[in-house]
This record gives C-alpha cells, structure tokens and sequence, in this order.
C-alpha cells in the first residue's frame, strides 16, 4: 500500500509550465477585467444624441423626452439619472453608473445615458 | 437460407483502444452528472486516461481513445453533432494537437503534469473558438477567458498528477494489459 501514499513529484519543466500558465491566467485578468474608468458620458434623447460631455465636472442637465424631463446629474467622475417621469424607473434605480460601458436607459421617455471609456467604444447594448 | 454474418476481424490492439475508451466514456459520463456552477467548468476526468494511454502507449492510440470517448460520449448522452459536441470535439482535438507538439519536449524534464496543463490550455482554448465564432460570436465571450483559464490550470495540474501517479504505480506490471 506504500506506493499508494502520494503522488510523484513533477518535474522541472512541469514546474516551470505551471509557473508561466500561473502568469498567464494573471496576465488575462488583468488585462480582460479591468474596467476603464469612464471619461465621458453621452446622452441620447429619442434618436438623436443630445450631448456627449465630460464626466469630470459636477453640473445637473434635463434633458426633454416625450413624457417630460428627464433629469441627469453628473458628479465628478460619475453620473446618474436623478429623475425620471417613467413609470418603472429602472434607470433611476440604477444609481451612480462609473464605469466605462455602463448604460442606463429611461424607455418610455427616450432617454439614455452611457459612460464612455478612452478610445474602445465597442458595443456594449448588444451584449 | 444463407445466413449472412459479417465478420470483422479484430487486433489486440483493437481490443486494448476499446478497453481503455470505455473507461474514459465512463468518466466522461459520470462527470456529465456532476453539476458545475458555470457551464464549461469541469474538471475533464476522462482527459486522464489520455494522458495514461499517451505515456503507456503511444499517440495514436491516446488520438483514438480520446475521439472515441467523444464521439461515443456524446451518443450516449444524446448531444451528437449538437453545439455541446462540437465544443467537445474542438477541445478533444486542440488537446490532442498540443499533446502530439508536447510530446518532442525532453522526457526529462518534462513529465504528464506539465503536458497535462498544456493540453488543458489547448482544450479550453479550443472551446471558446468555438463558441466565439460560432455559438456567440460577440466580444463579451472574453470575459469569460480568464475564468475558464484558472479552470484549465488548476484541473489540468490535477489531472496530471493523478496520471502521473497511475503511471508510476502501474509502471511495474506492464504485462497487465496482455490478457484477453
């Protein structure tokens, strides 16, 4: 039963593959799970692009949809939907968005807020 | 009447490719029963007696028992030529590939555990090819890159332990396979 007791030692070469596949799984978070922070939001209001504005500053816009005023508030570095005339008010409870990507959307009034990142401005509704 | 019987000659080696697929099917199976929080997540047990067959015998036999486990696998869960299969037949066969690469790497410095890490990487790399340009081809999909990674490190490492273990145990009966 003694040859049972525990499992052989790997080898060198092993040991150096487990340390670079150890590396590389790092490697792969970091690089595939950093979330930009944003820079810049966009406001879009039925089809058309209402504003696209810096997040660094702290400034309040209202921002008119078919229901009425939709109300948006940035603050350094973040924004949110502070009110909404909808009826569910998903986007309001939303909160503060921070993140590049991020997307809040008010449907019935038409309006939505998106935080963009740097350059990367890949599609991130679909999704 | 003339009975007509078809008669297919069989080898030993036939018989040892069927011996050995048949246990990696019945991992296979017992691993599709084990719930995983994530799908694609799993430990990839039957990769195992690959790694075994690759060492105690040679590639071709591994390549056959391992497509085999697929493709007989698949049957008996009833996901042939389903998406699942196809990610399993994509894996299978970038494993496959990286094992046959892996084998011209020095026996002395390396053993089952690194090739068996290598092969995981080339199984999961595989799968999400797959799904990429296929099943979702959207670029969310890598997200999920470094999770299914870890994965793939850690089982892989584990797997090769435990082939290299069965490997050094069994090392001294290599008759064993002889009888029929």
């Amino acid at each position: 039963m003694s040859r049972w007791k525990s499992f052989p030692s790997p080898l060198p070469g092993d040991w150096l593959i487990l340390a670079i596949g150890c590396a590389a799984v790092a490697m792969l978070f970091v690089t595939l799970w950093q979330s930009e922070p944003a820079g810049k939001l966009r406001i879009r209001a039925g089809d058309q692009v209402f504003a696209t504005l810096s997040l660094t500053q702290k400034r309040t816009l209202e921002v008119p949809g078919p229901l009425g005023i939709s109300r948006i508030e940035i603050d350094n570095g973040r924004a949110r939907v502070a009110a909404d005339p909808g009826r569910h008010q998903y986007c309001v409870k939303q909160g503060w968005l921070t993140r590049a990507g991020q997307v809040a959307m008010c449907l019935p009034n038409q309006v939505s807020l998106e935080l963009l990142g740097g350059e990367k401005a890949y599609d991130s509704l679909n999704y | 009447m003339t009975r007509s019987t078809i008669e297919i000659t069989t080898t030993p080696d036939d018989h040892r490719i069927a011996r050995l697929a048949a246990l990696a099917i019945t991992l296979h199976l017992i691993e599709a029963v084990i719930p995983s929080p994530l799908p694609g997540v799993k430990p990839g047990i039957a990769n195992i007696v690959t790694l075994y067959v690759l060492y105690r015998f040679d590639f071709a036999t591994a390549a056959w028992v391992s497509l085999l486990r697929v493709v007989a696998g698949s049957l008996l869960l009833g996901n042939f030529l389903s998406p699942a299969f196809a990610l399993s037949l994509s894996g299978a066969l970038c494993s496959l590939l990286i094992l046959r690469v892996g084998m011209l790497l020095p026996r002395q410095w390396f053993g089952p555990v690194g090739l068996s890490i290598l092969a995981a990487f080339a199984h999961i790399a595989g799968q999400l090819l797959v799904v990429r340009l296929w099943l979702i081809p959207h670029a969310g999909v890598a997200y999920l890159i470094p999770i299914f990674a870890a994965a793939a490190l850690i089982f892989g490492a584990i797997n090769g332990l435990i082939a290299a273990r069965l490997l050094r145990d069994n090392a001294k009966i290599p008759s064993s396979e002889k009888q029929t």
